[in-house]
């Protein structure tokens, strides 16, 4: 070493030169370390694992509709899966289990933070990149490799995991307990390894990014609530995934170490008593839904800010109470952490102990109500663009208020009791976490399609799409609270041994062909977005005349975003319909001296020189009116 | 732009603050599985029941010794005697091999004179396993961190560069000394 290198900042650069690498076909769209083609390889990737996920439900949605009907197709597609075109029960609960696994984590959770904490992060805060591009690679790399691990599963002979997607022990503990324990349960294991060193890396760059490498002028108070979601959900993620990895690295250990951390006392198959003694598997749930409850936070807090950005665009209204909408997502995410309990309550919890989850988890009421209030009052007497976007943001509201109702049934223990296991559970975190999401990725999806791929998508299908899917998603789930009420218990393979539920028959058939027109309008979509990137509408720089940085940068994407400097901030996102401004929005990096007409008292709380000219230049104004 | 890319690269802190956050994750995966003893010995009445081997005092002993030896290869590097930076990187890194391999004899004392094995019907018991070994796994992370630093002392690294991968080891290396202090203490406590 001993070389002291100095490197010169004011050596010559070559415009054009990316300086040290060239630009090739693997390294562009490959291996790319540029976040921004990061984000579309995690849309890409999110969008298929939908699909997928998809296709899963509607198998599972015609065995409910139509349990003893025989679909020789079925066996054509499934094999050994579904033996006379009756789906096999034990692979019911396989596609039951990768249908939540897949949409929970691989496109909720990497699909949706992934692309848009990639995309958005660097664009809005105003950074060349992320704080490690090469970590921001691997991070896309496991996660593709975890899927393509957890859709193998699927090839081995016995079947894809089956015990649920929060895969408690000893179904997921012993290889032997079910078909899908064995090497399906091992596969799930190792995707999820990966998955969690993917979403751990991913997080702790749009961590690092957001707190180190904001634009001049970006303060913490002028960031976009996108960003300000984006960010709590990592910090989320990377407090509460290696609570997990804690827990599966005892699972791994009980699967195939013979210890007895989760196990105790089991005899398999009526006979063959098991060596396992003094575990307990209720420690597996503490340490699975101390990660579980912040997951469903992870979920829910991007759609949020994207909705919250979405929504506040196309109102041509600043967002209202911008700093509520803050400190409601750092309640949310402070509050995710002690609220696991309440989907434990069944377990023998003590009473005492569950009436603690119960408060903590009702108090979790009161931010999502100021959310909820505020996104409402934001649309309030606003000039409205119902583009796409705004819809699917709209519609995320809704499925968030409808959901979030029956969250205040849930986490009340006495009323859990009851309604715990049954499709009540269902319908609540379909609605809630599950549309609602969704429906914030594809407002996320169609607002910034512009921005990813230079190019419009189209509206009209665009409308198709939302309200087939808006109308179909309530047809799918709203029943099912009736059913739960009824006491309809969730991942039965079918109804029909039970007198008591035979009369929900119908129910499930009207469901099933819900879902099917769901999954249709998804073809809308799907169109929609390849045919768009092809041969969609050419972009202009800002088709939204939106006040964020991302839609200063040019409509050609280029490695480092800006082509100059990249630009200064001097004001908040929110300043659209300013009373006195010549257009009804101000980019945040229009300085308040170009905008005198606008400027307000309270644009200059820290700024007394700003203040004292402000004065000026009203005082000036007055004695000009009251000469004319 | 190619200006622009420059900068970025020479731009480390986010990179140093993306350790700081690492940490916090392995912190989180340490407490997770403390606070899984914790619930496990409060509900089953199950305990260690065991004194802890002797061996732990003296790895105890050899990475607290260890710790030191990196403060003083940080100093070193940034009193530019590289020389010294890497004779003490070499001691570091034999002192975590030590640790590591009286580790693996404190295993081999549980195992043959105490009777206290990973599979175990006392799942407190494989908990000692559990915090020793995932501890290790970070003591082998923390060797190829300093190995990578090492390595690199060698070439023609600029000492921005030179000083940075210090600084990352320094933090990692640290943070493995503490969280040890912690299991054998937490360790200690819970062993009757």
């Amino acid at each position: 070493m001993s070389t002291l290198a100095v490197h010169d900042h004011a050596v010559a650069h070559h415009e054009g030169d990316h300086g040290h690498h060239k630009a090739t076909f693997l390294n562009t769209y490959v291996f790319s370390m540029d976040h921004k083609m990061i984000a579309k390889q995690f849309l890409i990737t999110g969008i298929s694992m939908a699909v997928i996920a998809m296709m899963l439900s509607i198998l599972f949605r015609i065995q409910l509709a139509y349990p003893e009907t025989s679909f020789p197709l079925m066996e054509t597609l499934l094999g050994r899966f579904a033996p006379g075109g009756r789906l096999d029960s034990n692979f019911y609960l396989s596609l039951v289990t990768i249908h939540g696994t897949i949409m929970v984590f691989f496109v909720l959770t990497a699909g949706l933070s992934g692309t848009f904490a990639n995309l958005l992060i660097p664009l809005q805060i105003g950074a060349r990149d992320m704080a490690s591009p090469f970590m921001n690679m691997l991070s896309y790399w496991f996660f593709l490799t975890a899927s393509i691990i957890m859709l193998s599963s699927f090839m081995v002979e016995k079947g894809p995991a089956s015990g649920g997607w929060t895969i408690y022990p000893p179904l997921s503990a012993l290889p032997k307990a079910m078909p899908g324990s064995g090497m399906g349960m091992t596969l799930w294991l190792i995707s999820m390894v990966f998955f969690i060193a993917s979403s751990l890396m991913g997080g702790i760059n749009y961590v690092s990014t957001v707190l180190n490498m904001r634009t001049k002028g970006m303060d913490l108070w002028k960031m976009p609530l996108t960003i300000w979601a984006l960010f709590l959900t990592a910090v989320l993620g990377v407090l509460a995934f290696p609570v997990l990895v804690a827990g599966v690295v005892l699972l791994v250990f009980d699967r195939s170490f013979g210890t007895s951390f989760y196990l105790s006392d089991i005899v398999l198959n009526g006979s063959q008593v098991q060596p396992f003694e003094g575990g307990s598997p209720i420690l597996f749930q503490h340490l699975f839904w101390f990660l579980g409850h912040p997951e469903v936070y992870i979920v829910i807090m991007p759609a949020m800010g994207i909705s919250s950005e979405v929504m506040s665009v196309n109102s041509r209204k600043p967002i209202f109470g911008y700093h509520a909408m803050v400190y409601s997502l750092i309640g949310i995410t402070v509050l995710s952490f002690i609220v696991w309990g309440h989907h434990m309550f069944v377990t023998g919890m003590n009473p005492f102990l569950g009436g603690v989850f119960m408060i903590t988890t009702l108090i979790i009421a009161v931010p999502s109500a100021v959310k909820t209030f505020n996104w409402l009052a934001t649309l309030w007497r606003g000039n409205i663009r119902f583009t796409a976007a705004m819809l699917f943001a709209i519609g995320m509201v809704s499925f968030f208020i409808s959901g979030g109702l029956t969250g205040i049934f849930l986490g009340n223990a006495a009323l859990d009791i009851n309604l715990h296991d049954t499709y009540f559970v269902v319908a609540h975190f379909h609605l809630v976490m599950g549309s609602a999401a969704i429906f914030g990725m594809l407002a996320g999806v169609y607002h910034w399609f512009p921005k990813m791929f230079g190019r419009m998508m189209d509206e009209r299908l665009g409308f198709l799409h939302f309200w087939l899917t808006f109308i179909g998603a309530y047809l799918v789930f709203f029943p099912m609270h009736f059913m739960g009420l009824d006491g309809v218990p969730r991942r039965y393979y079918a109804f029909t041994e039970f007198e008591s539920m035979k009369q929900w028959l119908s129910v499930n058939v009207f469901i099933t062909w819900a879902a099917i027109m769901s999954a249709l309008a998804q073809v809308a979509f799907l169109f929609n977005f390849i045919h768009s990137i092809f041969w969609g509408k050419k972009a202009t720089q800002n088709p939204w005349q939106a006040n964020t940085l991302e839609w200063t940068t040019p409509v050609e994407h280029l490695h480092g975003n800006w082509p100059g400097e990249i630009p200064t901030v001097y004001r908040w996102s929110y300043d659209y319909s300013k009373p006195g401004a010549e257009e009804d929005f101000i980019p945040q990096t229009v300085p308040f001296s170009q905008t005198m007409s606008s400027n307000l008292p309270h644009d200059f709380e820290d700024n007394p020189i700003g203040l004292e000219e402000h004065a000026k230049w009203t005082s000036t104004q007055k004695r000009n009116e009251e000469v004319k | 732009m190619a200006q622009a890319q420059q900068d970025d690269k020479l731009n480390l802190a986010p990179k140093k603050f993306n350790m700081w956050i690492f940490i916090f994750t392995s912190f989180m995966f340490f407490a997770a599985l403390t606070s899984g003893f914790i619930v496990y010995s409060g509900g089953t009445g199950h305990g260690i029941n065991a004194k802890m081997p002797s061996a732990f005092m003296y790895s105890t002993a050899a990475i607290l010794l260890s710790s030191v030896t990196m403060y003083l290869a940080s100093a070193a590097a940034k009193g530019l005697q590289f020389a010294k930076q890497r004779m003490y990187l070499w001691l570091t890194i034999a002192l975590a091999v030590v640790f590591f391999a009286i580790q693996v004899y404190a295993w081999y004392v549980l195992v043959t004179q105490m009777g206290i094995y990973f599979s175990n019907p006392n799942a407190s018991q494989s908990f000692i396993y559990v915090f020793t070994g995932m501890h290790l796994v970070h003591i082998l992370a923390g060797i190829a961190l300093l190995g990578n630093t090492l390595w690199r002392s060698y070439r023609n690294t600029p000492q921005v560069k030179n000083l940075f991968n210090m600084q990352l080891s320094s933090i990692f290396w640290h943070f493995v000394d503490i969280i040890w202090i912690y299991l054998y203490v937490f360790l200690l406590l819970n062993q009757y």
